[in-house]
């Protein structure tokens, strides 16, 4: 392959690409190989369908493809049918050959692989169909389904590069640097800062510049920065080039979480690839524009999402951040002007150049324009990536995309903003998402982590989980950060054991307030968040806790017990044979009892009685 | 645990020269050597200081800072378990306790015959799966008691026969 060296030569490839494309006879079967499918098998799946394709005569027929993340990570793995769009769900190997015998060689639908609305019991044979997609609005996670994330003219072809032939064919480096202010796009790291002003002012100051991107997507819980550098690298390169063309960058850097091995192996042939094609390096498409892009594996720090701390583990120190009275746009990495964003917002500038600002404000709220990404998880039946434009209702997110509270159980609360965020109660379910109405709420939308809590999540619980997950993850340079962390968990802790005394919650809020004042960087000032909206919304949580030594959702072992009830009970013997302490005894089809003695509160009888008969006391 | 291992300098020599002997990129070559190693071993501490021209008291502030390095030799096999908010909720407390309880080590220790270590990540972004476990780099997902202790089973087993 050689270099391009003009945009024109760029132009006709990429005709050259479709015209080749409209050619291909053959089908596509997309199967998803994102993190999570693969966990649950994709590689054996991929292995057996090629075979089957290959012995039943159809592999000139249909071509697989493996594609990034398709968000719907709860039914992985996944297989889309193109050109139809069937989508067959939850797969496993042993279901190949039939779906070649079927399906691909005579068109019949598996029931059995497609996907049921659980409500209605309805089966829904096509991708569009499913509510957890139409629901949403794909402008940055759309290709992730279509295209390989290894193959750069897959990239190409559905349209990609064509924003940067745009900004160095038509535009100034000012004029790119307006039309991002004039979207109005906001960091979607969570702090929501303007992106345009960020360029503009790093562009003012002199000496070499940098522009980086934040993949140390460090809120547990929160996954669509991985999946979109796992699905569509290129993405992400090609609004880094963007954003390195408007600053006047030479140097780029990806700072990624060395948890996130798959996301490091694709960014990595994708900038292997676009350096081959002049899309990086020397004299970008014959240009005067040079810019390299290297890759710096994050050594799992939270804080290292902090801006100043990111910038000096890329120097190679331990990263810890430094108060910010000189901004990085001015001195951040080497002491140069730095530019900073996030990799969803690095995702967003090609959109933006390429269909305009106009376009882009037609989307979201007044002061949030655009999508966002959301990892929609934890007791929620779809779990997944749900992208949906700003202002969208957490209702809607929750019940209609999401499916609602898996088990039939009660939804409680939507942790939302990862560590830093705060837990939202039932009554403000209709909020409209965006970075001001959560922060109202004494929440954060952060990068977009949104965990979902049910009747068996105990608040106080979750917040000392964390309180103790800021603890470790403090760099302990500032006393209020370091001690005051320290000092809520014990009494999180203490109250969590049954040991709670009057005043803990008021010292707790006294604490959280100092802590958020008077903290150097942002993991300190956020990180009584959890904990001051537990308090705000469920405080008589704490105070059965403190007073009553109950646990009402039955998690903190010393405060709860389980009782079998004598009505609900049929005496089916399930959960004797799964103690393992030999707690349950009974007689057959009579209700059972638990030793109290014996009973260690593991809950194993719990999730599997099938008629809930185990009660909390 | 004092272990003495025999460093193959040309393998370190290698990594310092992939990352360009580059000081700023010490993180990465602490990282690629514990994929050797499985830890950081305080013999190759002297040949960082000479080819990086870095002191020592870098070297020892970054590899305790980065949850990803390890100073102390540990297991053949590395039990990563996600202790992430979803898996957490899921449950990664009582996946945690059982193999606690059935290797007899605590979290962050090796078990004595060198064969596993039991470790927790926050977060490994599979949070639609959870709760998860990473076993080496294997990913097992939608995991309760008694799935995680037969994922066990499966590294021990090997293991016997080889012994035999």
């Amino acid at each position: 392959m050689t270099r391009f060296n003009s945009v024109k030569e760029f132009q006709e490839y990429r005709e050259s690409l479709n015209t080749a494309k409209k050619k291909q006879t053959r089908k596509i079967i997309s199967l998803c190989s994102g993190s999570s499918c693969s966990a649950y098998g994709t590689p054996g799946v991929y292995d057996e369908l090629v075979r089957e394709l290959k012995k039943q005569g159809l592999d000139d027929k249909f071509e697989v493809k493996l594609t990034g993340c398709h968000g719907f990570c709860e039914k992985g793995p996944i297989m889309v049918i193109h050109p139809e769009g069937i989508f067959y769900s939850q797969l496993r190997k042993e279901h190949m050959a039939e779906i070649v015998e079927k399906t691909l060689k005579n068109g019949e639908l598996i029931k059995q692989r497609l996907f049921k609305i659980e409500a209605t019991k309805a089966k829904v044979p096509l991708e569009k169909d499913i509510p957890f997609y139409n629901l949403q609005e794909r402008i940055i996670l759309g290709s992730n389904g279509i295209i390989d994330p290894a193959s750069i003219d897959d990239y190409i072809s559905v349209g990609g590069y064509a924003a940067l032939e745009k900004a160095l064919s038509e535009m100034t480096p000012v004029a790119i640097i307006d039309e991002i202010s004039k979207s109005k796009l906001r960091g979607r790291g969570g702090g929501g800062f303007p992106t345009g002003i960020k360029w503009k002012t790093c562009a003012k100051f002199k000496g070499p510049r940098y522009i980086i991107c934040n993949a140390d997507e460090g809120d547990p819980g929160a996954y669509m920065d991985r999946s979109v550098l796992e699905g569509n690298p290129h993405s992400v390169l090609e609004g880094m080039i963007i954003g390195a063309l408007a600053i006047g960058s030479e140097q780029g850097y990806v700072y990624v979480r060395h948890e996130y091995p798959l996301a490091v192996k694709n960014l990595s042939m994708a900038i292997e690839k676009a350096n081959e094609y002049g899309l990086l390096g020397k004299n970008i498409l014959g240009s005067d524009f040079n810019l390299d892009i290297s890759i710096s594996r994050g050594g799992g720090a939270f804080v290292c999402g902090e801006s100043t701390a990111l910038m000096s583990s890329l120097e190679g120190k331990p990263g810890r951040p430094r108060a910010k009275y000189v901004h990085t746009v001015e001195k951040g990495f080497r002491q140069g002007p730095s530019t900073l964003n996030n990799v969803e917002t690095w995702a967003n500038v090609p959109v933006i150049i390429n269909k305009g600002a106009d376009w882009y404000n037609s989307i979201g709220t007044e002061h949030s324009k655009g999508t966002k990404i959301f990892s929609l998880v934890g007791k929620v039946v779809n779990t997944g990536l749900v992208e949906v434009p700003m202002g969208t209702s957490l209702r809607k997110i929750i019940f209609d995309i999401g499916g609602g509270i898996a088990k039939k159980k009660k939804f409680k609360a939507v942790q939302t903003g990862g560590p830093s965020g705060g837990c939202i109660p039932e009554e403000f379910l209709d909020t409209k998402v965006d970075f001001d109405e959560l922060v109202r709420l004494g929440s954060i939308m952060g990068s977009g982590g949104m965990i979902v809590m049910d009747q068996d999540t105990c608040m106080v619980e979750v917040a000392r989980y964390f309180v103790e997950f800021l603890r470790d993850e403090s760099c302990g340079q500032c006393n209020p950060c370091r001690e005051g962390l320290k000092q809520m968990l014990d009494i999180l802790t203490r109250i969590c054991e049954g040991n709670g005394k009057d005043g803990d919650i008021e010292l707790l809020e006294e604490l959280g307030e100092t802590i958020q004042k008077f903290s150097l960087c942002g993991l300190g000032t956020s990180a009584p968040n959890s904990v001051l909206s537990t308090i705000r919304y469920f405080r008589d949580e704490y105070e059965s806790h403190i007073k009553d030594k109950k646990c009402p959702a039955g998690v903190c072992k010393p405060l709860f017990h389980y009782e079998i009830d004598e009505n609900t009970c049929t005496g089916c013997g399930l959960c004797a044979k799964k103690c393992p302490q030999e707690a349950v005894t009974g007689k057959k089809k009579e209700p059972h009892s638990i030793d109290q003695e014996k009973c260690i509160r593991c809950g194993i009888c719990y999730d599997s009685c099938k008629f809930n008969a185990i009660v909390i006391k | 645990m004092a272990i003495k291992i025999e460093i193959e300098s040309d393998k370190i020599q290698e990594i310092i020269n992939r990352h360009n002997s580059n000081p700023e990129n010490l993180l990465m070559i602490l990282q690629d050597i514990m994929e050797v190693y499985n830890y950081v071993p305080p013999e190759v501490i002297p040949v960082l200081v000479k080819e990086l021209n870095i002191k020592p008291s870098m070297i020892y502030s970054v590899a305790t800072f980065y949850k990803t390095i390890s100073l102390e030799p540990r297991g053949k096999h590395i039990i990563n378990v996600c202790t992430g908010t979803a898996c957490h909720i899921l449950g990664a407390e009582k996946i945690k306790s059982a193999f606690k309880e059935k290797l007899g080590i605590e979290e962050g220790q090796t078990s004595e015959d060198l064969m596993f270590s039991l470790e927790s990540v926050r977060c490994i972004g599979c949070c639609a799966s959870g709760p998860v476990i990473i076993v080496d780099k294997k990913i097992y997902g939608a995991l309760n008691h008694s799935k995680a202790l037969e994922i066990l089973e499966t590294y021990e087993k090997p293991l016997k026969e080889c012994e035999a």
